[in-house]
């Protein structure tokens, strides 16, 4: 199982402090979040998109660009990429330019997002969320898979002879999770093309997440993917650690109490009844993260929101670290051992196994189109790629 | 096909004993009575708002209600009939009874059988209930029943109307509440993956 964290990128004020950073204070400390966990050994960090204050993450491929570049081993990825208000040309050009800056060390999940207004913003109707994500969707693929296009839908200028540079690396598209809280119809949808299902729960009753999940899978065995049991499934979640729970409660309360999502609501011991939100030990996070497996069977990656509600980046930076170094190694083994068969996927797939699949499958496409004499400079653009390193193309 | 029915009591009333809860179990006995003369079995529930309101609140504030809130959401939206019942505050329906209703999934109460009824200082509030209730379930697409009832202060002592006294518009509005009762049966909520359009009509419809 995958160990992360994700972020909202929320400027809130440390109620503690009554400090407010500004914007470039909370980028700068996403990317030293970001940074951090991956020198601490966590497995993927993934940035939210919005686009209305008090966030700051409008621009998620620009920042994971950069982080491709100064981190070595974690896994980029998005929480979620608004696939009902962007353009889908625009996704498939730009996150396959970050699969090949990163050397296919990311992936990305598709959200419709809940801001009403982000709609109207982008020229779309919110009532439209469902169609917007089917249709929007089904032309990213092509744009991945297929060297040259000609589509035409509903909400978008119609293409004729298009192809989306760069081809996606070694021919094989980035893998797809689709996030949903409420939808039957988005984990339908990531049923049908194989991909995996996020069920964000930070919010909502276990009750509810297992239901989603268990349609998910089941859809997935209905079409043809393998086992519902070998569906690609993640998970949110929240917590706040100290050595002692004590500790943990004391310190978290005064920023629980008055969090824009949840504070002035329920108490923080009802809300962590509730829902994932932990707050107390390392070993409470694995006992009750640990339970988790039971709700809703195995899956590849569990997603942990620490840098929210105000606290300072030092709180976030120990979180991380408590994560790393206390929870993920021992969590990991009580999960891993829930794992029902040896072919049920231990972590979601990576570039290189999906490449390797795609191989034995015959579905490699081309990663160039146009093979052919530039008219304009006589040279043929395609020769044999050197090997890269991540991060070569930053200098590092 | 079973002919037993459940009748769910919303009641907003604020103190206790309320006049509210009166109105309310006056309501709900005439339905129940009108029910079982047809050779129905009836059992009655009844939610009192009063012992919700932290959680209501709360349900606003997280996007989903919690524990004994949800049970009660749940009895609610498996009722055969409804009979919801709320004091009049400054011109309307009391916030508690509007959060409540806000908090309710907006497709529960469709086709549902209600009776509304209100309680007041005195009668001129009385078509409060057909400009803010009514209109508030025709939003909902429920099926509210001609005649709901209002008892003001007066009505108690049954001085209020001697035309058409108290106990006489409980009764009539009973039997229309158990004559659309009688002709329906709720079988709870639609299940929303067992309706869930398969991938193809998705994308036909993209």
């Amino acid at each position: 199982m995958q160990f992360g964290i994700f972020s909202v990128s929320d400027v809130t004020t440390d109620p503690t402090t009554g400090h407010t950073p500004d914007d470039t204070e909370r980028v700068r400390a996403m990317l030293t979040i970001a940074r951090h966990a991956d020198e601490a050994g966590l497995d993927v960090f993934a940035t939210g998109e919005h686009h209305n204050p008090p966030f700051v993450a409008s621009s998620p491929t620009t920042m994971l660009g950069y982080l491709a570049g100064v981190t070595r081993n974690i896994t980029l990825s998005t929480a979620t990429t608004l696939i009902t208000t962007n353009d889908p040309v625009r996704l498939a050009e730009e996150y396959a330019m970050l699969q090949v800056i990163s050397d296919g060390r990311m992936d990305l999940m598709m959200g419709r997002g809940n801001t009403g207004p982000v709609y109207p913003w982008f020229g779309q109707d919110i009532r439209q969320g469902i169609p917007l994500a089917i249709e929007n969707y089904a032309l990213l693929r092509r744009l991945w898979t297929e060297d040259v296009v000609d589509w035409e839908g509903k909400f978008r200028t119609p293409l004729q002879g298009f192809t989306s540079t760069p081809r996606p690396l070694d021919g094989v598209p980035p893998f797809v999770w689709h996030g949903s809280i409420r939808s039957p119809e988005i984990a339908e949808q990531a049923a049908y093309y194989g991909d995996g299902f996020l069920h964000n729960n930070i919010f909502w009753p276990m009750s509810h997440t297992r239901q989603m999940v268990h349609f998910y899978r089941q859809r997935f065995e209905h079409y043809g993917h393998g086992r519902a049991d070998q569906a690609i499934v993640g998970l949110g979640g929240q917590v706040f650690m100290r050595k002692s729970s004590q500790d943990a409660v004391r310190e978290f309360r005064p920023y629980f109490d008055v969090a824009p999502v949840y504070g002035h609501g329920p108490s923080l011991e009802d809300f962590s009844e509730q829902t994932p939100l932990t707050v107390g030990s390392p070993q409470q996070v694995i006992d009750r993260y640990g339970s988790f497996v039971e709700e809703v069977g195995y899956y590849q990656r569990q997603l942990f929101l620490v840098d929210h509600a105000g606290l300072p980046l030092k709180t976030v930076l120990e979180q991380i670290d408590l994560l790393a170094g206390e929870v993920v190694p021992e969590l990991r083994k009580i999960v891993e051992a829930k794992r029902p068969a040896d072919d049920v996927p231990l972590n979601p797939p990576t570039h290189a196994e999906r490449v390797a699949a795609a191989r034995a499958a015959g579905q490699v496409a081309a990663t160039h189109v146009g093979d052919t004499a530039d008219p304009y400079t006589g040279t043929v653009a395609e020769e044999p790629r050197p090997t890269v390193r991540s991060g070569q193309a930053f200098g590092l | 096909m079973s002919t037993d029915r459940t009748l769910v009591v919303v009641s907003a009333g604020l103190s206790q004993p309320s006049s509210t809860r009166l109105l309310a179990d006056r309501l709900s006995a005439a339905a129940a009575r009108e029910l079982q003369a047809r050779g129905h079995g009836v059992s009655v529930e009844t939610i009192e708002l009063r012992d919700h309101a932290h959680a209501v609140v709360d349900a606003m504030l997280t996007g989903f209600p919690t524990g004994e809130l949800a049970r009660a959401m749940e009895t609610l939206t498996r009722a055969d009939g409804v009979i919801a019942v709320t004091p009049l505050f400054t011109t309307t329906y009391s916030g508690l009874f509007k959060s409540f209703v806000d908090i309710v999934d907006p497709d529960a109460l469709a086709g549902m059988p209600v009776l509304l009824g209100a309680t007041g200082g005195t009668p001129r509030h009385s078509l409060a209930l057909e400009y803010s209730l009514r209109p508030l379930f025709t939003y909902l697409h429920a099926d509210v029943v001609p005649t709901s009832v209002f008892a003001a202060t007066d009505d108690w002592a049954g001085e209020g109307d001697r035309v058409n006294p108290l106990p006489r518009r409980i009764e009539r509005a009973g039997t229309e509440l158990a004559e659309r009762v009688a002709a329906r049966r709720n079988d709870g909520p639609a299940d929303p993956f067992a309706n869930a359009p398969s991938f193809s009509d998705l994308l036909g419809g993209a």
